[in-house]
């Protein structure tokens, strides 16, 4: 089904062409870092919970195709985690190494936001067959239920963050939830 | 109804091309206008001129109207900055009273049309510094809460100030959602209510408050952080207790009475020692008092700033 693949992959894609579009069109409100910041941590989580759902969603209906599609998923979860990291590194901060590392040590939200970005790393770079299959599926499953504490941690630093209103982060932290209970469900 | 599917379409009904494109203008033209129109509420909005000069001008660079006014934190619209400019029309503003009341000799309910003639306008170019770290340059219209204050003569028990924001879900839609608990409260000691540079504020950049700011009439103090400057004010009640605001029941370890911008006491979860200014891309430094410690660091003097943060 590769047409699948490429409207999924072109889907996928559109939040970061809004930014890009946006941005020429000076179309980001009057705190553009901000907005940059929230919109690809905001696709960061969405997608690493897209990636959770191929699994329910094949236990549940015994279709295959969303298995299919769960790398690219991944993959497109580390871009935006990337773009998010990179947006705080270079146009939040503008390598000001003093006040990235204080934030790293001593506030937990950047703490956790940082931690997930690392374990999520190797994740990405073991998603390619060479790789795969160099380290053996099984290690490569232990590697990848990294994804979990991943995820958890991700909502966490989402709902750390925000200065009052918790309600997005919560749908996150329920919907993340559902998808965990599932796996359980099924797993009796 | 009568429905046609025919594809032939009769010479008479194509448009010229000279017309059709006259046409395309005027409604380009048409649509960027109101589009203007709903992008600037202010339009719709009265002038305010100043009638006094004022001592305290400043020489940063203003920040843009359009940006004022559709970035805001004004929960009563909802949590995020583009919602109070969205939402705030159904905000009513005319008739308007504020009661002033509590330990006053002369407790009364003004008019807002009488507030607004009690003491000449003044045009004041703050620096505004929110809480979440960014700031602003705004020129507000208006004059020192000192002249109200001295109109209804507290009493000597009036130690505090506290100021009560309008609570009206039907208009403020926000309210609706239990974030913070309703009506807006903040409150000043009486001598911070009584400086000079405490501002009560009816316009900026020339005309009456755009709704989305605090219409018609909030506080502005420009050395503390923005949530202290309470907007579209209906009560002031002078008392003897120190107030609770809304914020501090919302959050007690991080937001304090105080609340005076000091980038040496960060918030618990982020620092406040940089800004940034809205339109500016590097941060800049935050200073003590947002630059009016010459004014102001001697109404706290030997507090710990640390603890009454």
């Amino acid at each position: 089904m590769p047409w699948l693949k490429v409207g999924v992959f072109l889907l996928a894609l559109l939040p970061f062409i809004k930014l890009i579009l946006g941005f020429y069109q000076d179309d980001l409100g009057a705190n553009p870092i901000e907005k940059i910041t929230h919109t690809t941590g905001f696709w960061t989580l969405s997608f690493l919970l897209i990636t959770l759902t191929a699994t329910p969603l094949r236990l549940i209906t015994h279709w295959s195709w969303p298995i299919r599609l769960r790398r690219m998923l991944g993959l497109f979860a580390f871009f935006y985690a990337c773009l998010h990291f990179l947006t705080y590194l270079i146009l939040d901060q503008f390598f000001d190494a003093a006040a990235i590392i204080e934030d790293i040590s001593k506030r937990p939200y950047i703490t956790l936001g940082f931690t997930a970005f690392v374990l999520l790393t190797p994740l990405a770079i073991s998603s390619n067959d060479t790789i795969t299959r160099k380290i053996g599926s099984k290690n490569w499953r232990r590697l990848h239920s990294l994804i979990y504490p991943i995820a958890i941690v991700g909502v966490i630093h989402f709902a750390w963050l925000v200065k009052k209103d918790l309600s997005t982060p919560l749908m996150f932290a329920g919907l993340l939830s559902t998808l965990l209970l599932i796996r359980l469900f099924y797993r009796r | 109804m009568k429905t046609s599917y025919s594809s032939t379409i009769p010479a008479s009904e194509i448009t010229p091309k000279t017309l059709f494109e006259q046409r395309r203008r005027f409604i380009q033209m048409a649509t960027g206008v109101s589009a203007a129109l709903l992008a600037n509420p202010l339009l719709a909005n009265e002038k305010l001129t100043a009638s006094a000069s004022s001592a305290y001008g400043l020489t940063d660079e203003l920040t843009p109207l359009k940006d004022i006014t559709r970035y805001n934190n004004f929960y009563e619209f909802g949590t995020d900055k583009e919602s109070p400019a969205k939402r705030a029309s159904s905000l009513i503003t005319r008739p308007w009273t504020i009661s002033v009341e509590g330990e006053v000799e002369k407790p009364q309910t003004f008019d807002i049309d009488q507030l607004l003639k009690l003491a000449p306008i003044e045009e004041r170019i703050y620096r505004l510094r929110c809480v979440e770290a960014w700031s602003m340059v705004v020129p507000w219209l208006g004059y020192p809460l000192a002249e109200l204050i001295k109109r209804v003569q507290p009493t000597s028990a009036a130690h505090y100030v506290e100021f009560i924001s309008l609570h009206d879900p039907e208009q403020m839609p926000g309210q609706r959602s239990p974030v913070l608990q309703w009506p807006y409260k903040e409150g000043l000691r009486i001598d911070e209510a009584m400086h000079p540079l405490t501002l009560l504020t009816f316009g900026l950049y020339g005309e009456l408050l755009p709704k989305q700011n605090g219409a018609p009439v909030r506080m502005v103090i420009p050395w503390k952080y923005g949530f202290k400057s309470a907007k579209s004010i209906v009560k002031i009640r002078f008392v003897e207790q120190q107030p609770v605001s809304s914020w501090m029941q919302a959050g007690p370890n991080e937001y304090g009475f105080y609340a005076n911008v000091n980038p040496a006491v960060d918030h618990p979860r982020w620092s406040q020692a940089k800004e940034r200014r809205i339109g500016d891309f590097l941060k800049r430094p935050t200073l003590p008092f947002n630059g009016y410690a010459d004014q102001v660091a001697s109404l706290y003097n030997g507090m710990d700033l640390t603890k009454d943060f």
